[in-house]
């Protein structure tokens, strides 16, 4: 049986709607602090995420996938940009106390993520007694939070972070973020620095509790395998921009973009006679202070033309009407001679 | 709730806490409960002496003068004015020991919360408080006891003022610093996702995890505080004669130096076995406070 | 047969501390010249502890080392001193997951890497950067003249990993150990590193040892592997008999956890637990616990080490019954 929806919900108001997310961080490092410049993290990001679906967010270090997530939560104010749950906007229509309830984050860091201070039960009961619970009340949910999670609450309960392994502390962290009982989870790399075997039980956890809690997921890694897996669509970011958004099978078998097609062609292979004979990409991703103009990819892109230095490419609909790419190949008259082999 | 998860909640099984383990190592370590034996002996000395001095540590008698240690009746000799030293030992570590805790205690708290103010509130605040704090550091610890005292004018509670005033600098960066890297780690920010207030994100996830090294730090400074106490007392600055404190007895006892080394270099010793044995507290306490897995 | 390049013999390595560890617990392995071994397993597997008694880089207070290491017939337990600082950089080198700790970050890569020549080849500080050039060259660093002057802080994260090769490299080591050195790095450097390491332990006939969890990781750089789970090697053999036809079940559950292929949606056939604590030497099979097809005898005694054919090992009692009759 699948545990996933594998057709991506019909097409109606979606539960998340990001709009034109921008956060530029000013580099402090000139005389008295004046601005040395500046960090475009985040530049323009815009996309929808349906009920029940798992959006993939992939990319590089500094592509800006952590800082999106930061700034979804408010974790980090954004310069400009709407988020939109259910067809309210947070600030205007919704407050942000209100939208945390509703979106909640796990981190990568398992071990930071947990107050060494204090005892699991403790720890999971903070958010709702925050919130107004009472203590009895949020520690009978925390316990409730550990058994659906896999934790013995009588074993778990009474336990500080460093008495439990990574995957326990992972699965401690999911239940804090279900406290709320959130419409959306932010997965922050969460299974990235879990040893594979553990990697998989926290997956499947992720997929039950999805499917038992009726859960919409934006799932953040660097493992294009895992994010294949686990994902309905993708997102792929380069630089604080969406290079290219489609439904996982399309954007895996049909990359349009070919910062995706180099990523995808930089997964070491798993067939000893089909080893990768040639790096798709050479050199380091570039630094987001500063960014390159036009289209940001260009400086290490194997297609560039004269164009893609010059303007920044928009989002171009392909065969399937849901997968995007931005790339001045598939637009007609950008003067790009175009990748020279179909897609 | 049912019945039966209250009941769940009260089987759990508690790991012993941070605090507990702390305790247990710190128990463990011979070294740490050698020198809480000798603080608590000094502190007990001192708040009993009284009951514990032989004689009285104001009598003087110009025929018994600088009396070597071991003389009939006057087990550690007499000092300058032949009075009895360790009647005058024991009565000393009175002033000395308020003088050299005090500003430390005072200074904790004080600084801690300066230190912790500007370490999560961050940006103007912190650099407003703690470049105040920095115009502090540009002066040596010392010169800067003198300098307030003597502005301030000699006697305890000038002394004590002026004492607090030199260590809330230097606690106030650490708890800023400490404060600072535990505001970024992930906990923090996952509290902050919750809709937690500063105020209780501060009392519940920073402070339990900010004030042990301040803590340890600041236990460190009580032997600094001792010696600077005295210091000011031998300077003619803190306490003033005829009240016995071991600085300033150092200081009246200092001509006597060629006649009775000796008896002259008890009060020195009183301080230095009491500053070590502080720093010897903090370092045990800082290992025990150490955890790694 | 020629005496080969590493030898490790019944290798078995505790760390006593405030709790005493059994990190290895008897690791035998073989390396002849020229050949790349990865070391695969996850954290605790005690793959890096191995990885660093060949260069003897762990705290000698605390560690106790049993068995045989030896490393071009030398036994490395014995080394001291000089002799150490030879082995060290001269005859083996190391490349880690950070290069920040393995460059000094007040020197320039160049002064590094002709220091390291001087010392072990006795040159002269003009013909040691003539070597430091060569170096940065042969790991492909764009204008590698420049890159000379610079210090590691100012190089990017893969460029740092290329200087830390290229140091590792500039004494011509026979032996280069590996510990990890592309994990912390984006997945399009990932490849080209491995793709340059692949390389030149071709060109300079290296041995290699290549420590990893990550199966494709692997893949990419090795002639044979083996997997380690407890602080032991629980099956080795060519990179294609331990990919295409695993023994263990470890390495059977290591493999369909890690994704590959696996249908979107599908559940995944996770190993159940978690790896043991290791707090006592193993006097059952490790992996008992958490193992599919475990019977009595797994609970009882330490697995044989059985050998399918030449240099394909599996610890487990299942495997006795696929050999065939030696």
């Amino acid at each position: 049986m699948s545990v996933f929806a594998t057709e991506a919900p019909a097409l109606k108001t979606p539960l998340l709607q990001i709009n034109d997310l921008t956060k530029h961080f000013a580099l402090n490092g000139g005389f008295l602090g004046r601005a040395a410049g500046v960090v475009r993290a985040v530049d323009g990001v815009s996309f929808d995420v349906a009920g029940g679906e798992t959006l993939g967010i992939v990319g590089e270090s500094g592509c800006g996938k952590s800082t999106t997530a930061r700034l979804l939560v408010d974790l980090i104010r954004p310069d400009s940009g709407q988020v939109v749950i259910d067809g309210r906007l947070v600030g205007v229509d919704m407050s942000v106390r209100e939208m945390r309830r509703h979106m909640q984050m796990v981190f990568q860091d398992s071990y930071a993520s947990l107050n060494p201070r204090m005892t699991m039960e403790d720890a999971i009961a903070f958010g709702p007694m925050v919130n107004g619970e009472s203590k009895a009340r949020a520690l009978g949910l925390a316990h409730e939070l550990l058994a659906k999670v896999g934790l013995e609450p009588v074993r778990f309960a009474g336990r500080y972070p460093h008495e439990l392994s990574g995957g326990q502390r992972q699965r401690v962290n999911i239940a804090r973020a279900l406290a709320f009982s959130p419409k959306i989870v932010i997965l922050d790399e969460a299974v990235s620095a879990l040893d594979k075997s553990v990697e998989a039980q926290v997956l499947n956890l992720l997929a039950d509790l999805k499917s038992e809690l009726n859960l919409t997921y934006i799932f953040i890694s660097h493992d294009l395998n895992v994010v294949r897996h686990i994902s309905d669509r993708v997102m792929v970011m380069y630089l604080g921009q969406v290079v290219e958004i489609g439904p996982v099978n399309s954007l895996y078998a049909q990359p349009a973009h070919p910062y995706t097609r180099a990523l995808l062609g930089a997964m070491p292979s798993m067939d000893p006679d089909r080893r990768t004979m040639e790096a798709p990409l050479a050199g380091d991703p570039p630094n987001p202070i500063n960014p390159p103009t036009g289209c940001r990819f260009h400086t290490r892109c194997k297609f560039a033309a004269e164009v893609c230095s010059q303007s920044q490419p928009i989002q171009h609909i392909l065969a399937d009407a849901r997968h995007y790419a931005a790339c001045h190949a598939y637009t007609p008259g950008s003067g790009h001679p175009g990748l020279g082999m179909s897609s | 709730m049912t019945a039966t998860t209250l009941d769940a909640i009260a089987t759990v099984q508690k790991s012993p806490g941070y605090w507990n383990n702390v305790l247990r190592r710190f128990r463990r370590d011979p070294v740490a409960m050698f020198a809480l034996f000798v603080v608590l002996a000094l502190i007990l000395m001192a708040v009993f002496a009284p009951l514990v001095a032989p004689a009285d540590p104001y009598r003087a008698s110009m025929l018994r003068r600088l009396r070597p240690i071991g003389t009939e009746g006057f087990p550690l000799g007499t000092d300058e004015l032949g009075r009895d030293m360790l009647t005058r030992l024991i009565y000393g570590g009175r002033l000395s020991l308020l003088m050299g805790v005090t500003p430390v205690i005072i200074a904790f708290f004080v600084g801690s919360f300066i230190g912790i103010t500007a370490g999560y509130l961050g940006g103007r605040v912190n650099t407003v408080l703690m470049r105040t704090i920095d115009v502090f550091f540009a002066f040596p610890s010392v010169l800067l006891a003198i300098a307030l005292s003597g502005a301030l004018g000699a006697g305890v509670f000038n002394g004590l003022l002026s004492l607090t005033i030199v260590f809330v600098p230097p606690i106030a960066r650490i708890a800023e610093s400490v404060t600072t890297a535990v505001r970024k780690i992930e906990y923090v920010e996952a509290a902050r996702a919750s809709g937690a207030s500063a105020f209780t994100i501060v009392r519940v996830h920073v402070l339990g995890n900010v004030i042990g090294p301040i803590f340890v730090y600041a236990t460190g400074l009580i032997s600094v505080s001792l010696i600077l106490a005295s210091g000011l007392s031998f300077l003619g600055l803190g306490v003033k004669p005829p009240e016995p404190e071991w600085g300033l007895m150092l200081n009246t006892l200092r001509n006597a130096i060629y006649v009775q080394p000796w008896v002259a270099a008890l009060p020195g010793l009183m301080i230095f076995i009491t500053s070590i044995s502080f720093n010897l507290l903090s370092d045990s306490l800082r290992s025990a406070m150490d955890v790694k897995s | 047969m020629t005496q080969p390049l590493v030898d490790v013999r019944d290798l078995f390595v505790t760390f006593h501390g405030e709790r005493t560890v059994h990190a290895v617990n008897g690791v035998s392995l073989t390396l002849q010249a020229g050949e790349t071994l990865s070391i695969l397993g996850e954290s605790g597997s005690g793959k890096s502890v191995t990885l660093k008694t060949l260069l003897r880089l762990l705290p000698e207070k605390r560690t106790r080392i049993e068995g045989g290491v030896r490393v071009r017939g030398v036994d490395v337990t014995t080394l001291s001193g000089r002799s150490l600082a030879d082995h060290r950089g001269g005859v083996v080198s190391m490349i880690f997951q950070d290069p920040m700790l393995a460059l000094d970050p007040v020197y320039t890569i160049g002064e590094q890497i002709a220091e390291a020549v001087m010392r072990h080849e006795g040159v002269s500080r003009a013909a040691g950067r003539v070597r430091a050039l060569e170096a940065l060259t042969r790991v492909r660093i764009p204008s590698p003249e420049r890159r000379l002057n610079a210090y590691p802080h100012e190089m990017s994260g893969g460029m740092r990993q290329r200087a830390m090769i290229a140091l590792a490299i500039a004494c011509r080591p026979k032996l280069l150990l590996a510990d990890e050195p592309t994990t912390a790095l984006d997945a399009t450097v990932q490849i080209q590193i491995l793709l340059l390491l692949r390389e030149l332990q071709q060109e300079f006939g290296m041995g290699m040892i290549f420590v990893t969890h990550d199966i494709g990781v692997a893949v990419e750089v090795s002639d044979r592997i083996a997997v380690m789970y407890a602080g032991q090697i629980v099956e080795t053999g060519s990179l294609r008999e331990v990919i295409s036809a695993p023994q263990h079940p470890y390495t059977r559950g290591l493999l369909a956890a890690n994704l590959h292929g696996a249908a979107k949606g599908e559940r995944l056939s996770a190993i159940p637990g978690a790896p043991p604590a290791l707090n006592e030497a193993p006097t059952a099979c490790p992996f008992a616990p958490r193992c599919p097809s475990k019977i009595d005898v797994c609970e009882r005694i330490l697995p044989p080490v059985v050998r399918l054919g030449p240099e394909r090992y599996v610890r487990c009692v299942h495997a006795a019954a696929v050999a065939s009759p030696a």
